[in-house]
């Protein structure tokens, strides 16, 4: 039982200088599928022979509610969390969401957004008036043109006639930023091993759908 | 050895199985429920798993296979503790055979519990050692020792981790199957003397106890997961003053994240056990210090300890912390608070964010009701049949505490497991021309409302038990439980059935009704208020996430009149305005029907007619 503290403290360190440490931060709002980006990222981050670490958002929280990921890619950290100002991209799922986790955001860093907006129950309830074009228009004034990239998630839906891959859609934008730190053929092998076969074509073509 | 990337839970469990655990036992909870779950889906052929009834079975489950020498697990939060406390205040004195560890998830902020409960207490309480991963790897290597200690001391030990741990994910490297243990029980040797709790020989064992804990806080100076480090040199801080961090558990982790790129960064103890304490150790690291900064979530149990061991040892150095109001003493340690609490003890300039002007307003999103809940339905036949008594609506813990949001607003109180139907009974008593009314689900029933139920019966209330039974244990994932008839090892078994138990119990009027049926549910409250004594109705219809939902409804647009009564008396997101007219969305809608019966010109209607 000795010894195995000083490899869990010191080995996160120093043999890898040339990787790139990357914290991103995934938000949206429960059912968008930010789980499952989250997850290919890390599984083709690990190809590479990277380490991950991830938190995320799970529990009462997820129906409805806002969830995010916190997602970490290197070889020297040692807690999952970010705080405020250490990520290098934040990809949202729901442009309101996307701004709530703008306080991460590193100078100089990336945001990739869908423009649609989700409207909470409770907008229904009290008939507010949020539908996403002022969160759109706040990210544009304050972000550099080349650090935002908004994404009509909408627009991707229909043509591809499914919900379900809004997420694979906002993932292959990001991936082509080049601010993540992996290429579209990392992804797609992660997506191989981690994506039933039934669903790949569709997936498949929601990743690519964002270049055309 | 290999990689694999692993949720915190998961990785606990894998350890657990690495180590060879034999038995399994928990009730669910969040952030421990995956652990259980993950052992069920990995178990070898002879490992035995259950979801048991409450956290107190569980505990008793697992001891009497540790007495019978089997390596087992027990899994709950931290709450769940409190029901388990009665036989764990036992069981120190009595101890176990095989090893046995009580796994009991923390949860600072608090993100799913009713409170911020700090199981090292019950550590130090039980006199039972405490074990606090600090990263996913660490928690899987940690349980295998935990393991081996269990077995050397032979008691039960607590591994204690938090929901950022729980819950978090990492690649981690894990044993391949040939490297793990494998524990075979040599089952129960009778023997009085040893398994039979007696006052001389709880003294007996009390004295022992004490002498082991002594041991085992040097022994625990000496594993190498609590740690100074650097082990020397490096003193950072303003002025003259040497300056040191002392942390344990995912604080620990955030704190060496946060210094990583300083220069002269102070000294840090990690603290991985801090029942029995690792005191040689922390003279060791006290001596050489003026100040030490403790962070640590929920309670502050290290900061005590430094304290009680500086004056001890007359060590000249000051201990700062929550009780000083150095650190945060309530919430989760985020790694802002984590860095604005470290900033200010070494007089470092806070990070450059960049600065934005104020958003616009964003959303909130509280939880709620998922579309074509029948909790939903439920809440509002009673709030129905209800309308202008003078009522209480003692709630419970599951996903319907979610009824008490607007505009359903049917949850008058709420205290923990099981406790609405005794509520319910006392505010009766104080004010006899309330209609008493108290809500529980199917799992927490079985957990722990039955007795509480007979005390009502007993005693001569009067009030009326709304069963929500959607079939399953809904909050935490949807576990089985006795009214399931699924049990965790995959057989199919009798249910017990919810209204037999009633009836035995001797309620005479009792119920069993489709809450998405409004006319027939109101009428069955209705009914059930009017009579005296204790009643029961089960509204039973299963959990959406169980059952393929039926086809969506739509609003036909020429009679809808626009009123809102269907998104103001129900509040189902899957009721939607889209430009000024009430729609429902396909994608969310249930089709449970809800909605249609309380339309005045029932616009509401199936098939697909928009
Ligand atoms: S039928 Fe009405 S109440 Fe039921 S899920 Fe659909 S919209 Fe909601
Ligand atoms: S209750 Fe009926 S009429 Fe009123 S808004 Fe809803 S659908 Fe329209």
């Amino acid at each position: 039982m000795t010894n195995t503290v000083k490899k869990n403290i010191d080995n996160r360190n120093t043999d890898n200088k040339n990787i790139v440490n990357r914290n991103i931060v995934l938000c949206g709002v429960g059912g968008q599928g930010t789980v499952l980006a989250s997850k290919l990222i890390a599984a083709a981050a690990m190809e590479k022979g990277l380490r991950v670490m991830s938190a995320e958002t799970i529990g009462m929280a997820q129906r409805g509610g806002n969830v995010f990921s916190n997602l970490r890619i290197g070889n020297s950290m040692h807690a999952p969390l970010l705080r405020s100002g250490q990520a290098d991209v934040i990809l949202g799922f729901e442009p309101g969401e996307t701004v709530r986790m703008l306080h991460y955001l590193k100078p100089g860093g990336t945001v990739i957004t869908n423009c649609r907006p989700v409207k909470p129950t409770t907008a229904t309830l009290t008939g507010s008036s949020y539908d996403g074009s002022e969160m759109i228009a706040y990210l544009r004034e304050n972000l550099a043109a080349d650090r935002l990239l908004v994404v009509d998630g909408q627009e991707a839906i229909d043509k591809l006639g499914s919900p379900r891959v809004l997420n694979m859609v906002l993932l292959g934008a990001a991936i082509r930023t080049g601010q993540i730190g992996l290429t579209e053929e990392d992804i797609k092998k992660a997506m191989g091993r981690l994506i039933k076969p039934a669903f790949m074509e569709l997936n498949l073509k929601a990743f690519d759908f964002a270049r055309q | 050895m290999h990689t694999e990337f692993l949720m915190g839970n998961a990785a606990i469990a894998r350890g657990a199985i690495a180590a060879g655990v034999n038995l399994t036992a928990g009730y669910p909870g969040t952030p421990s429920t995956e652990t259980l779950e993950t052992i069920a889906k990995y178990r070898n052929q002879d490992t035995y798993v259950e979801w048991s009834v409450n956290e107190k079975s569980a505990m008793e489950v697992a001891a009497g296979a540790a007495y019978a020498g089997a390596r087992v697990l027990v899994t709950m939060k931290q709450v769940g503790l409190n029901v388990a406390s009665d036989p764990l205040m036992s069981l120190e004195y009595i101890g176990v055979k095989g090893g046995m560890v009580i796994l009991v998830a923390d949860d600072p902020g608090p993100i799913s519990s009713q409170t911020e409960q700090d199981t090292r207490h019950y550590s130090y309480f039980s006199k039972l050692p405490c074990f606090d991963p600090s990263s996913v790897q660490e928690a899987y290597d940690m349980i295998q020792e935990a393991y081996e200690f269990s077995e050397k001391y032979g008691t039960p030990v607590f591994f204690r981790p938090t929901t950022r741990i729980c819950h978090a994910y990492a690649s981690i490297e894990v044993k391949d199957e040939d490297e793990y243990v494998h524990h075979s029980a040599d089952g129960f040797k009778k023997d009085s003397s040893r398994w039979v709790i007696f006052p001389r020989l709880s003294y007996a064992n009390h004295k022992k106890i004490e002498a082991r804990n002594v041991e085992l806080s040097k022994v625990f100076s000496e594993y190498s997961r609590n740690a100074i480090i650097p082990e020397r040199g490096s003193f950072a801080g303003s002025g003259a003053a040497r300056k040191g961090v002392a942390a344990g558990g995912i604080s620990l982790a955030l704190t060496l994240d946060n210094l990583q790129d300083l220069e002269d960064a102070p000294r840090i103890l990690k603290v991985a056990t801090p029942h029995p304490f690792p005191e040689q150790l922390a003279v060791t690291y006290l001596q050489d210090l003026d100040e030490v900064l403790v962070l640590e979530e929920l309670d502050p149990v290290i900061e005590r300890e430094l304290t009680y061991i500086a004056g001890k040892y007359h060590l000249n150095v000051e201990i700062k912390g929550k009780l000083t109001g150095d650190a945060a003493n309530a919430g989760e340690n985020s790694p802002n608070l984590i860095a604005a609490a470290l900033d200010s003890f070494l007089g470092r300039a806070a990070a450059e964010t960049a600065a934005m002007p104020e958003p616009p307003q964003i959303p909130v999103r509280p939880p709620v009701l998922c579309a074509g809940c029948p909790h939903r339905a439920s809440f509002y036949a009673v709030k129905t049949a209800m309308k202008g008594k003078k009522t209480i609506f003692c709630g419970d813990i599951g996903c319907y505490t979610l009824g008490n949001a607007m505009p359903l607003d049917m949850v008058d109180t709420c205290l923990c497991m099981g406790a609405g139907i005794n509520i319910a009974q006392g505010v009766f008593r104080t004010e006899p021309d309330t209609n008493a009314f108290a809500f529980v689900g199917d799992s927490t029933f079985f957990a722990s409302a039955i007795t509480g139920i007979i005390n009502a019966v007993y005693n001569q209330a009067e009030m009326t038990v709304i069963i929500l039974d959607n079939s399953t244990t809904a909050m935490t994932g949807h576990q089985p439980h006795p009214g399931t008839g699924r049990t965790m090892m995959g057989e199919v078994v009798s249910k017990v059935s919810i209204e037999a138990v009633l009836r035995g119990i001797g309620l005479e009027f009792v119920e069993t009704v489709n809450p998405l049926e409004l006319d027939k549910a109101v009428d069955a409250v209705v009914r059930a208020a009017a009579q005296k004594g204790v009643k029961a109705i089960i509204f039973k219809s299963p959990c959406i996430a169980l059952v393929k939902p039926d086809q969506p409804l739509s609003v036909d647009q020429s009679k809808c009149i626009g009123c809102k009564r269907c998104i103001r008396e129900i509040g189902c997101p899957g009721i939607v305005i889209n430009d000024g007219k009430v729609c429902i969305d396909p994608g969310l809608c249930t089709g449970c029907g809800l909605c249609a019966q309380l339309c005045p010109v029932h616009a509401i209607g199936g098939g697909c007619h928009d």
